[in-house]
């Protein structure tokens, strides 16, 4: 899984574009930023290939932080260092932050009209359907992982019931079922 | 509302804190903000945080800026540089490290059994996220329909065509505005 099966095909050129690519993705992102960061770095830009991008994601995924937020890092750390970091972290919120500081000023004058929560509802719709279609399109990268898909698919579903559904508190979820996975994996991994 | 230095630091402090328990996202740690700002200190209502979290997710960029607008309903625009710096300081200083020392160990048995183990967890959490968010509108009869219309055909146009998300957005507060939804 480590060993992408394909390299990524192209690559940010200087730490501009880099600032404006994330700028861009997260100027998209309404209700979430991970839908469009998979379909602009995977899909469009070709930055990362569909088995780099699900391999940062988990790892921006247990560490402490929004994902999001760890995913630029790690890219950006991994294009231009330190400044690559920055430079996608800078681009990901700062015109995002001014805008969202913009709209809080002025949600109190419009908090009232049903029209205003009724769109709130549809976006808020179309942001849950976006980040379920970014994991369904994402399943198929686990045909790849070293555990075999059933036990994949085993692992995913636990975890979906465990957290939706049982609203078991993640640190739990991660150190008992992580911990399980990466023994199952690590087992797998000795054979050849 | 006019907080003093020592309040002001003590939002900070626990904001650090906090970016440390973030794991899988800022939104895991709204329960404790909201027992810190709302219940312990009353510097916000219980209305106050919800919508101060709504307005986040409606507006683009990522959910965590929902932090720097509960900051900023606190204690104004330095209220929102204690909290988005308090969130954000730790987490990124412990990412660079590990992804770091991940990265120069990458063929190692220890790293491959680590992040293939926890890829399908990862997805999982992401399908657990995308029900989440759908939860509320699916379980109100009055929006149900509407809502689960939205969510499939989002689904379906993300999977097949090569839309930009942003038509669907779009798509969404339209119908949303006219009282689809």
């Amino acid at each position: 899984m480590t060993l992408a099966s394909e390299p990524a095909l192209a690559a940010p050129a200087s730490l501009r574009e880099l600032f404006f690519a994330f700028n861009r993705l997260a100027l998209q992102g309404f209700g979430g930023v991970l839908p469009v960061a998979q379909r602009e770095l995977v899909e469009r830009r070709r930055w990362l290939t569909k088995d780099e991008f699900v391999e940062m994601l988990a790892i921006s995924q247990v560490l402490p932080g929004p994902n999001v937020v760890n995913l630029a890092l790690m890219f950006g750390d991994r294009a231009f260092g330190w400044r690559g970091a920055l430079a996608a972290l800078g681009g990901m919120l700062l015109v995002p932050m001014v805008l969202v500081l913009a709209l809080t000023a002025l949600y109190g004058h419009f908090a009232q009209y049903p029209m205003v929560t009724g769109a709130l509802r549809g976006m808020g719709a179309v942001a849950a359907g976006l980040v379920l279609s970014t994991g369904f399109k994402l399943l198929g990268t686990l045909k790849r992982n070293v555990m075999g898909l059933p036990i994949c698919l085993g692992f995913g579903a636990l975890t979906l019931v465990g957290t939706a559904w049982l609203r078991l508190p993640l640190v739990w979820v991660i150190a008992g079922l992580g911990s399980l996975a990466i023994t199952v994996a690590w087992i797998r991994l000795k054979k050849p | 509302m006019n907080l003093d230095t020592t309040d002001l630091f003590g939002l900070f402090t626990h904001f650090l804190i906090l970016s440390l328990l973030a794991v899988g996202g800022a939104i895991t740690t709204v329960p404790d903000m909201h027992r810190f700002i709302v219940a312990e200190h009353h510097w916000l209502t219980d209305a106050q945080f919800t919508a101060s979290i709504a307005i986040a997710q409606a507006a683009p960029g990522p959910n965590v800026l929902f932090v720097a607008v509960l900051g900023w309903n606190v204690a104004g625009p330095l209220g929102a540089l204690a909290t988005m710096t308090g969130i954000l300081i730790p987490s990124t200083v412990l990412s660079l490290w590990a992804t770091r020392w991940g990265s120069q160990r990458r063929e190692t048995r220890f790293v491959r059994a680590f992040t293939a183990g926890l890829t399908p967890l990862t997805l999982g959490l992401l399908l657990a996220t995308g029900w989440v968010l759908a939860e509320p509108y699916l379980l109100n009869p009055a929006h149900r329909w509407g809502a689960l219309a939205l969510i499939l055909v989002s689904i379906v146009v993300m999977l097949r065509t090569k839309l930009s998300p942003m038509w669907l957005v779009a798509l969404g507060t339209i119908a949303g505005a006219l009282g689809f939804v």
